[in-house]
Parts: structure tokens; sequence; C-alpha cells
């Protein structure tokens, strides 16, 4: 499903002390079947824009186009139901929706709403188990008896269950350790390989978008401030400081690098590996005058 | 979104009714209820409206504000009114309508008690529009701190009120993130049968609660890792302190008393 | 003369009888005045050793001494005024119902007079950069704002210790550098050790000493340095590598040998410059 923002304005509490303009004549369009990170700072609009993938926000002004569904202040849809099965969101913190008495009921908890029959859940729950790095045997277990991690991952599980075209992704892996980080993106990254899942990754990481998304877009102030391939945005240093946003670290090493010997390695997203031997063939380039 | 959460209805300001003393603003709001209810006539009607509408004026709070807090008592204050109208059979027949018959007594009481009404209300609204809950908490600590001499907990109950005062906007902001977390699972909130919406409300109030118990157990931890060992032996920032201007209030609103008392009628 | 303000001894805890052991047979020491980080991935038992300190639980075998005292359920009044904690989750320590309540909230259990309190409200929201912030709610404050308000508070009872117990884990990366530049701000107090729990290797780099947690047991104990150059080690217990160190790996691999392990950019930098010249 391709999604297609159009112009889209949101207010929140209009027409009050308190309105506040989330959102501001933001246009992009994100493609069927990509990996986008959708990156800026704190208040920057992003849970707004999320808010609007699936219809828990319509736009004050504008249009916001979710492949055959449409919201705009004058056209609400009927069918929400619809539109939300397929778009997934794992929240900020999902464990935090957790409420059913077992794991297994948890999971099944959205794909019973959407209607899937119970046998294709039990299925497809299956499946999802061993995917999302859990085993078998916790499916009896009350969620509130298992670890931040596990609960964390039950609750992306029972996302994941209802089988969404778009995943959208809000700081997925916030309060994970190392370990648990990597496993977790990877395991996005790999549905989105092997399912063709649009991929929408909402982030403070930089290396994490560097890493796994073919399209970024900065958020700042309600409105699109870059966007591009992430090699072509993140060597824009100065204009993503400018918005409280760092580059990555390989970004940020290879420009004091080029400063330090005067050199112009350029950063095209290379390896660790191709990085060094670049390093290497530059100080061996310059020893022999 | 979050700067937008009022508490109370507290409306920010630094009119001399603002920065009156909270415990000032109570009793004196303790005894106006009361006196209320003496009033008999014109002129001693006359000064407790006088009275409320100036302090309303002297605070500077919109008059808007003001209108919303009365919002849901209209009808209660209409409401009465009729009621008196009805029943009470003094004075003259005024208006004569099939089986009803409307006396000139029933519209003065309705009147009088409608206007009661509406004083009680503007005048108590008007504390928590001036007041921050936390200074009303203060007040009210303090005012009942003779009651520790009975061992009521009055500390803790200070306590327990500012807390939850300071945790309302937290747990309302976790309520809108889980409902939408919900909603994007599947739950429709707001169309449907009416037994199915309340079914709605199971997958809203266990994460809410499992998240309160979680904040509270820690914040239990924090407190404690903070030194807290109930109310003994502390001391406090925060100081009530009356003021010339509190004295002030109080001979001004004795005045009040006063006129009212040598104006009503008795007997 | 440093003196150890902190020491454990074969320290050993768990949750309940049929609990397995959260830690087991931990022993460290702590000197006045150091800055040493704890790391371990979740469920190391890193913080659990933060609790242990400050007497918010009690170990089943061994002792645990602050400044020569041991911690006791009759002594952790005392202990709680030298060990100032702050926790990971932002609005779950925020007591007051404004930044300046908050702030007074611990000096408030201790009894401590008005006018003291006023005075150091002042200095301490001054030293992490929130004084304009005095009648601020908390709602109205971002995470790292919130946190910082959260070690002023802990400061203004003046510790001798102040733990960061994961204080960094919910913030985004700016409230992240918000407390990261505060505390190494606070490094330069005098008589302050500072011990920072994380699973965050960046945080590390500027502390005196780190403690390896693993599986309930110190699995190391040494220098930043030292503890980066075992990366293959240390993702094996599931913790980072920072970039640096895997930058200085690949560099070997390509031929280039780095003098030390670096630390930061600067070092690594300053290493090639080095070698650069040299040649």
């Amino acid at each position: 499903m391709d999604i297609t923002f159009e112009n889209v304005t949101y207010i929140y509490q209009k027409n009050s002390p308190f309105e506040h303009k989330a959102l501001e004549n933001l246009s992009l369009h994100i493609e069927s079947g990509s990996y986008v990170a959708v990156v800026g700072h704190t208040g920057s609009g992003k849970s707004t824009l999320i808010s609007h993938l699936n219809g828990l926000s319509i736009p004050t002004e504008g249009k916001v186009k979710i492949g055959k569904y449409a919201l705009s202040e004058n056209e609400k849809i009927n069918d929400m139901k619809e539109l939300r099965s397929k778009v997934g969101v794992v929240f900020q913190y999902p464990e935090h929706q957790l409420f059913e008495e077992t794991v297994e009921k948890d999971i099944a908890f959205g794909p019973e709403n959407f209607g899937v029959p119970k046998n294709e859940i039990k299925t497809r729950i299956q499946k999802i188990i061993p995917a999302v790095g859990l085993s078998e045997d916790l499916l009896e277990r009350s969620p509130f008896d298992l670890s931040g991690g596990q609960m964390r991952r039950v609750a992306i599980a029972g996302v994941l269950a209802v089988k969404p075209d778009v995943l959208v992704l809000d700081e997925p892996t916030a309060g994970l350790d190392p370990r648990g980080q990597k496993e977790m993106m990877d395991m996005f990254y790999q549905l989105h390989k092997e399912q063709g899942t649009t991929t929408i990754l909402v982030t403070h990481s930089m290396e994490d978008a560097l890493k796994y998304a073919d399209h970024v877009i900065i958020l700042n102030k309600g409105t699109k401030y870059m966007e591009g391939k992430p090699e072509d945005v993140f060597v824009q240093r100065e204009a993503l400081n400018r918005v409280q946003l760092d580059v990555p670290e390989i970004v940020q090493f290879i420009s004091e690098f080029n400063e330090r010997f005067d050199t112009t390695i350029p950063f095209q997203n290379q390896s660790m590996t191709e990085l060094a031997q670049m390093i290497q063939r530059t100080l061996k380039g310059a020893e022999s005058p | 979104m979050n700067n937008s959460l009022i508490i109370g209805q507290y409306v920010p300001g630094t009119s001399i009714v603002h920065r009156l003393d909270p415990r000032t603003k109570i009793t004196i709001i303790f005894f106006y209820v009361f006196i209320v209810f003496f009033a008999n006539n014109l002129p001693s009607y006359g000064i407790l409206i006088l009275f409320a509408l100036a302090s309303t004026f002297i605070s500077r709070v919109p008059i808007r504000f003001i209108m919303k807090g009365l919002t849901p008592v209209w009808f209660l204050i209409i409401f009465t009114f009729i009621l008196h109208l009805f029943v009470t059979k003094e004075g003259t027949v005024i208006f004569d309508f099939w089986i009803f018959k409307f006396y000139s007594g029933g519209v003065i009481q309705g009147i009088a008690i409608s206007i009661r009404f509406f004083l009680l209300i503007l005048v108590t609204s008007l504390l928590t529009l001036t007041t921050t809950p936390i200074e009303i908490t203060d007040a009210i600590e303090d005012m009942l701190r003779p009651l520790n001499k009975v061992k009521f907990p009055v500390h803790e109950l200070a306590l327990m009120m500012s807390i939850s005062l300071r945790f309302i906007p937290t747990l309302m902001q976790e309520t809108d993130k889980i409902s939408r977390a919900q909603a994007s699972r599947g739950v429709d909130f707001r169309t449907g049968p009416v037994k199915e919406r309340i079914k709605a409300i199971v997958p809203l109030l266990v994460p809410l609660f499992v998240s309160a118990f979680k904040r509270a157990e820690e914040l239990a931890m924090a407190m404690e890792a903070r030194g807290y060992q109930g109310g003994h032996g502390r001391s406090k920032l925060r100081e009530l302190k009356i003021e010339k201007i509190d004295i002030l209030v109080y001979f001004v609103f004795l005045a009040v008393i006063t006129v009212l008392l040598l104006t009503r009628t008795y007997g | 003369m440093s003196t150890n303000l902190i020491e454990f001894k074969d320290v050993s805890f768990r949750y309940g009888e049929d609990q397995p052991w959260v830690l087991k047979n931990v022993s460290f020491t702590i000197d006045e005045d150091e800055w040493v980080a704890i790391i371990g991935h979740n469920g190391s038992g890193k913080s659990t050793i933060a609790k242990l300190i400050n007497g918010l639980l009690f170990p089943q075998e061994g002792e645990i001494l602050i400044d020569g005292k041991k911690v006791t359920e009759d002594s952790i009044w005392d202990i709680r005024k030298d060990v100032g904690m702050v926790f990971q989750n932002p609005d779950n320590q925020f007591v007051g119902a404004t930044v300046q309540d908050d702030v007074a909230f611990g000096m408030e259990n201790r009894g401590i007079s008005r006018e003291t309190m006023v005075e150091r409200i002042e200095s301490t929201l001054n030293a992490v950069g929130m004084k304009d912030y005095l009648l601020t709610e908390p709602h109205r404050l971002s995470g790292g704002q919130k946190q910082r308000v959260a070690i002023a508070s802990v400061l203004a009872i003046s510790p001798k210790v102040l733990i960061l117990d994961e204080a960094t884990a919910m913030l985004d990366p700016n409230g992240r550098k918000e407390i990261m530049q505060t505390v190494s701000g606070l490094q330069d107090r005098q008589g302050l050790s500072l011990i920072t729990i994380t699973h965050d290797l960046q945080e590390v780099v500027q502390a005196d000493r780190v403690l390896v947690m693993n599986g309930g047991q110190i699995w190391d104990e040494a220098e930043p340095r030292k503890i980066f150059a075992k990366k293959e080690e240390l993702r094996e217990i599931g913790l980072d590598v920072p970039f640096v160190a895997i930058l200085a790996d690949a560099l070997l691999d390509a031929g280039i040998t780095i003098a030390h392990e670096p630390l930061n950019h600067e070092e690594l930098l300053e290493d090639l410059w080095t070698l650069h010249s040299k040649t």
C-alpha cells in the first residue's frame, strides 16, 4: 500500500487556549514495500504522524491516503477496522498494552478483533512465536510473569499476528539492552525482506536509520525538513545539527578524519572494513609524495 | 498535548484573590456558605451578591471560565426554581392554568433559592479558580493539624492528595496512550452495542491498573531512597503566612456579616 | 589518602528461597571521589547492586559497608543520607507538585530548615542547569529535565555517593546528552563518588573504572580502555562495542596497528596522525 500525505496540517485542541500545531503542511510519499525511517527530535511531530497512519487522528487540513483509504476532514472512512488491520502499529513500550490472562490470548486479541478465524490464528501464533524469539511453553503463562524483554516480544507478536501490510514501529527497541535491540531490529528487517512488509521506523537512532532504511524523512516542527537516501541525508551534518540531530558516528568520524588529514574520503554507506581499507590507502598514498 | 492539561480549573494570576492565604479563602468561603442561608430580604441578598461579584471582579478571572464552571449546575438552578413554583402555596395567585396555580410566594422563593445556589457555586469555584490544588492541600493539612492529637494521619492524607494531584496528568496521558494502542489492535471504544463497549473497557483498564501499581511501587521506592519515613520530624518548604491583606479581607468579610445581620428581617 | 567508601564482601542476593541467585559472591570496593560504571545486559544483576547499596534490599549472604558502616535495617536512614539514587523512570520518582517541591522533598524528610532548603534548591538547580524552572510542574518537563531535577534533589542532601541506576535508559539522545554533561560536570565536585549503571558502553568512557556484570557475578573489573579491548567477549555477554573499538580492529585487519585501544575519535585520530607522520 502506497502512503501519501498531501499538505497535512494537524492542530491539537483547536480553538482553545492550548491550540497547538503538531503537523504543518506536511507532504510525503511512502512507496509500497519500502523501509522508511522517520527521524526528528522529541516534539517534531513524529507521534502525530504515526497516528494518522491508521486513522487514530484525522488531518485538520489536507489529506492522507493509505492504499485505497483516504482520510481527511470531509471524507471519514466507515470501516476504520479494516484500515487498522492493514496497518499494524508497534507503539513505544508496547508491553504496556498487554492485558489478557495468557500470552496466547493476548497475541490472539488483535486477530480476533479483526475477524481472523480461530484455527488460522493458531497457525499464525505457531509461526510467530519462534520468529519473535519466544518459546512455546510461554503461551500458557501470564504475560505479567515475563521479563520486560519477553513482554515486549509478546506485544510485538500480537501486532504481527494480524499480518499487516504496513508495519509502523515507534522506537521499538527503547529500554532494551544492546543484544535485545539488535535481535529485534534484525527480526523486523527480515520480515520486511521476506514478506515485503512496508516498514516505517520512527527512531532517534541515526545508526538504525542508516543500517536498515532505504529512505529517510527528517521531521522538524511538524514539517518535512529533509528527505532522501540515508547516505545522501546523513552527510549533511550542519543541516542536521541545526535541528538538534546528530549524524551517524561513522559519518562524524569520516568528516573529522578528512579535516585532520586534509583528505576527501566520501561517505557511501561503506562497511567498517571498507572504511579501514580506505583509510589505509589514504595514509599510504600520502606517505609517498 | 503535554502542556494542554489543566489540573483542576486553576487560572494563573496575581490578583489579591490569588495572593490571599489559602486558609483565608477556605475560612471565608466556609462562613459565606453559612450566612447565605441567613439572607431573607433584598438588602441582605444585596450585600451577599455585592461581596461575591466584587471578589470575582477583583480576581480578574475571565467570565467565560466562571460560566464554564457553572454550566453543569444551570440545570439544577432552573429545576429548583420550577420546583418552588409548583410546591409553594403562599402569597397571591398570579397565574392560573388548568389544575396549576402559581403563587407570588413561589416565584419569590424560587428566585431566592436560585440566587443562593448561584452564589454558593460562584464563590466555591472562585476558590478553585484562584488557588492551585497544592495550596488547597497545604491549607487543609494546616487546618486539620489539631486532629493530629487524636492520631488522625493529617500529613499522610495531605501527601496522598498532593501525589494524586501530581499524577493526574501522567495517568491521563497513559490512558490516552493505551486506548490508542488498543484501538490499533481493533478495539472499538466509540460504536457498537453498549455491552460490547463495556467489554472494550477491559483492555484499557487492566493495563492502566498494572501501570498504576508499577508506578506506585517505583515511587514508594524512590521516596524511601530519599529518606521518607512518615511525617515525623519533617520540615516544610511550603509555608503559609497570614499577611496584612488577609487580615484586611477578614475585616471586610466581618463587615459583610454585620451588615447582613443588621439588615435581615427577624421574627 | 583514598579510602573505601563502599565495600561489598562476598555478597549474594536472591528474591526468595526458591528463586535463583541474582548476585552470587560479589566483592568489590569503590573509593572516595571515584567514578565507577557498572555495565551488563538486562538481568545481569547490575541494578540489584544499587538497591543493596542504600538498603532498599538486603543480602542473604555477605555484608556491605558504606563509609565503614554496615548496611542493616537500623543503619539505613543514616546510609540513605550518604547514598543518593536516581532511578530509570523520570515520572515515577518525581514526588513534588513543582520542581522546587521535588528538590525539597528529601530535605523535608530530614527536617532541614526552610532557609537552608531555599538556598540549596537554588544552588543544586543551578548545578544541573534547571534554575529557570523553579515553579514548573512535572508534566511540562521533558524526560531529561525531570532526571536533572532528580539529580538536584539528591545533591541537595549532599550525599557521598550518587548512583544513577539506568537514569538515561528512557531518554532520547538529547536527554542523554544533558544527563551525561550534567554528571561529568559534577565529577569535579569534591567528595562525591559516582556510580553509573547502564548497558550503554558509550556512557562509561569517562568513568575511572568499569565493573562488568554477567550472570550475577563480576565478569571483569578494569579501566574503560582495557574493557573496550575485549570486543568479542563483550559481544558474547550481550554488550555493545563502541565505534572506535570496532574501527581500530578493522584497521588492524587492513594492516594499520593502533598503538593503544582508543577511547574516542580524538584518540584514534591522534594515533593515526602519529603513524602517518612517522612514516
